[in-house]
């Protein structure tokens, strides 16, 4: 048998119920691995007694015979979920040291359902880029490599060390995060399958605040049941995110038919983009006929806005960032400057952002100040909403064609080098994004599968963007192309 | 639209934070570039378009105006960088 460590969540909760391991077995088997792999920086925040304590208390669930699907499970946790008592600091130095008294609502529902924390988990600051190289805590590094090249890899950003844990077996699965693909991204990276559910489908309530009404959580898993198993424990109604939806949560699990006869789904004529590597194309025609082989409808469909979701993203996200960043004032919780004599408030201000936010953060948070100030505001904020109202609409003329999934690749291309971005402008990394914005502008449910490999070894993934709701349909869509595609590599181990 | 130097120094003080002289026409150059980057939405046709305001098609909800926790100073002062006798301490802010 393979180690506990690399099982799904699936074969571990099955294990569980028969008795053939237990959680402590499971949470033990991990703790091992992540031991082993200080040289991908995933973990950054280990929390190996209340990982055990969790396991003892979901073993003892378990043996009662009252075990929920998570029970048990042990995963890893972005650093942008508030924990109570353990450092949550969203990969800043303006965190420095703060321990949340309290418990979002996503990890409360988790750990409701019995899953054990085994750490907190790497990301791009305040989750502000796209290869996790913005995190105070350095770089996380993909498990994947080029063949028998030593060249460290980005995980992707900014979900980067849920990606990497998740991809080289820390854990079982881990949460993420999606403001413009912090999940899908680097989970195509990684080889792993990533979901952002439907803006609203889970609460954002303790989730360190990025852009609000584009940020989502999600899980990140090693398969679509898996995802479809974690989606349910996170999922449902809040008080406490008044944009949380009043929707039922169905059974994302029984979905999961390989059944998907009949259903349309579109190909986007613009995502065909030039100097796109022509084995990601391949791979997206393969994707196509997969899902025309298990009995579905392959339409040629026109989103004709696509191009301007990256400017009108990269408005709004700062926008609201900047309005959301305000709050780290060095006042009430994390770092606040040392001061020189006569310094006033002001200077307490302008000196602990500076010294607490890095440079992508600084660079946002002026754009945002700047697209929001006085004169500017209809030329740059306003005109970006009203071509998010345009993207949006593209999405709802399609669906009303009959339309059931969208299919798209994930990323532009597969997983480059550490550093290697280090000298392009920003404008550069923000367009590994362009795949994956458009949903969330659009407030969609949008998943990563992985479906190949490069020509380097390295993992490609195709995106399926379904209807806002129909998670359950879009994971079952998932399972099809993930059961036709046959993805089973994995990160050869050098760590 | 191009950030001059003195632009660039509005907005980092709007923003409060603290950029040193020297960085400020570097600061220039990259928020210039952004913003040409963004002026790409000028070629939309957005006559007559509402701007969106809702990601999804909801009222948001509302609940009753009650007390529902406090009783809490311990916890919300516990991160405090600077805290005394029950309060927030900041710099000297009225003469």
């Amino acid at each position: 048998m393979s180690g506990l460590n690399e099982l799904t969540i699936a074969e571990a909760r099955d294990a569980l119920r028969k008795g053939e391991a237990t959680s402590v077995d499971l949470t033990m088997a991990c703790m091992t691995a992540m031991d082993a792999a200080s040289a991908l920086n995933a973990f950054v925040h280990p929390t190996p007694e209340i990982a055990l304590e969790q396991a003892r208390a979901a073993d003892a669930r378990i043996q009662a015979g009252e075990a929920p699907a998570m029970c048990g499970i042990p995963l890893g946790i972005k650093d942008l979920f508030c924990t109570k008592g353990v450092p949550s600091q969203a990969a800043s130095a303006i965190l420095e040291g703060f321990k949340p008294e309290y418990e979002s609502t996503v990890t409360s529902r988790l750990f409701g359902a019995g899953a054990v924390m085994l750490g907190k988990l790497n990301m791009d600051e305040f989750a502000m880029g796209s290869s996790n190289e913005t995190s105070t805590y350095g770089n996380a590094v993909n498990p994947w490599r080029r063949g028998n090249d030593a060249t460290p890899l980005t995980p992707g950003g900014s979900s980067g060390g849920s990606a990497a844990a998740v991809a080289a077996d820390l854990c079982l699965a881990a949460t993420g995060t999606d403001t413009g693909g912090s999940i899908r991204q680097p989970a195509a990276f990684t080889g792993i399958v990533g979901l952002k559910p439907t803006y609203g489908r889970v609460s954002r309530w303790g989730i360190i605040a990025f852009a609000s009404s584009l940020d989502q959580a999600g899980p990140m898993t090693k398969t679509v049941r898996d995802a479809a198993i974690m989606l349910q424990a996170m999922a449902g109604e809040d008080p406490k995110d008044s944009t949380s939806a009043e929707i039922p949560v169905p059974d994302f699990e029984a979905a999961l038919t390989g059944d998907i006869r009949g259903k349309k789904i579109g190909i986007p004529k613009e995502y065909r983009m030039e100097g796109m590597p022509s084995e990601i194309e391949a791979l997206w025609h393969q994707g196509a006929e997969m899902l025309s082989d298990a009995g579905a409808e392959i339409v040629d469909i026109s989103l004709p806005h696509t191009k301007y979701a990256l400017p009108a993203y990269y408005v709004i996200a700062p926008a609201e960032a900047s309005s959301n960043l305000a709050r780290y004032d060095g006042v009430r919780y994390g770092h606040r400057a040392r001061l020189a004599q006569g310094d006033g408030i002001t200077e307490m201000y302008e000196k602990t952002r500076a010294e607490g936010f890095g440079k992508e953060v600084q660079r946002r948070v002026m754009i945002g100040t700047y697209v929001l100030s006085a004169g500017f505001y209809d030329a740059y904020y306003n005109r970006a909403r009203k071509v998010r109202a345009l993207i949006k609409k593209d999405f709802e003329d399609v669906f009303a064609q009959g339309i059931d999934a969208i299919l798209t690749p994930a990323t532009p291309s597969s997983a480059f080098g550490l550093g290697e971005m280090a000298d392009a402008d920003p404008v550069a990394m923000y367009l590994n994004d362009v795949f994956t914005v458009t949903v969330n502008l659009a407030g969609l449910p949008g998943i990563a599968v992985p479906t190949g490999v490069d020509q380097k070894g390295l993992p490609l993934g195709l995106q399926l963007i379904g209807r806002p709701w129909a998670e359950a349909d879009l994971l079952n869509h998932a399972h099809v192309l993930e059961r036709s595609a046959g993805f089973v590599s994995k990160p050869a181990k050098w760590w | 639209m191009s950030i001059d130097i003195e632009t660039a120094r509005r907005v980092a003080h709007l923003a409060r934070i603290r950029v040193e002289e020297e960085e400020l026409p570097a600061l220039a150059g990259e928020l210039s570039g952004i913003l040409t980057f963004m002026e790409e939405l000028n070629e939309v046709d957005v006559e007559g378009v509402e701007p969106m305001v809702s990601v999804t098609p909801m009222r948001l909800k509302r609940r009753a105006d009650v007390v529902t926790d406090g009783d809490i100073q311990a916890e919300v002062l516990k991160n405090a960088p600077d805290a005394r006798e029950g309060f927030f301490a900041v710099p000297k802010v009225v003469e």
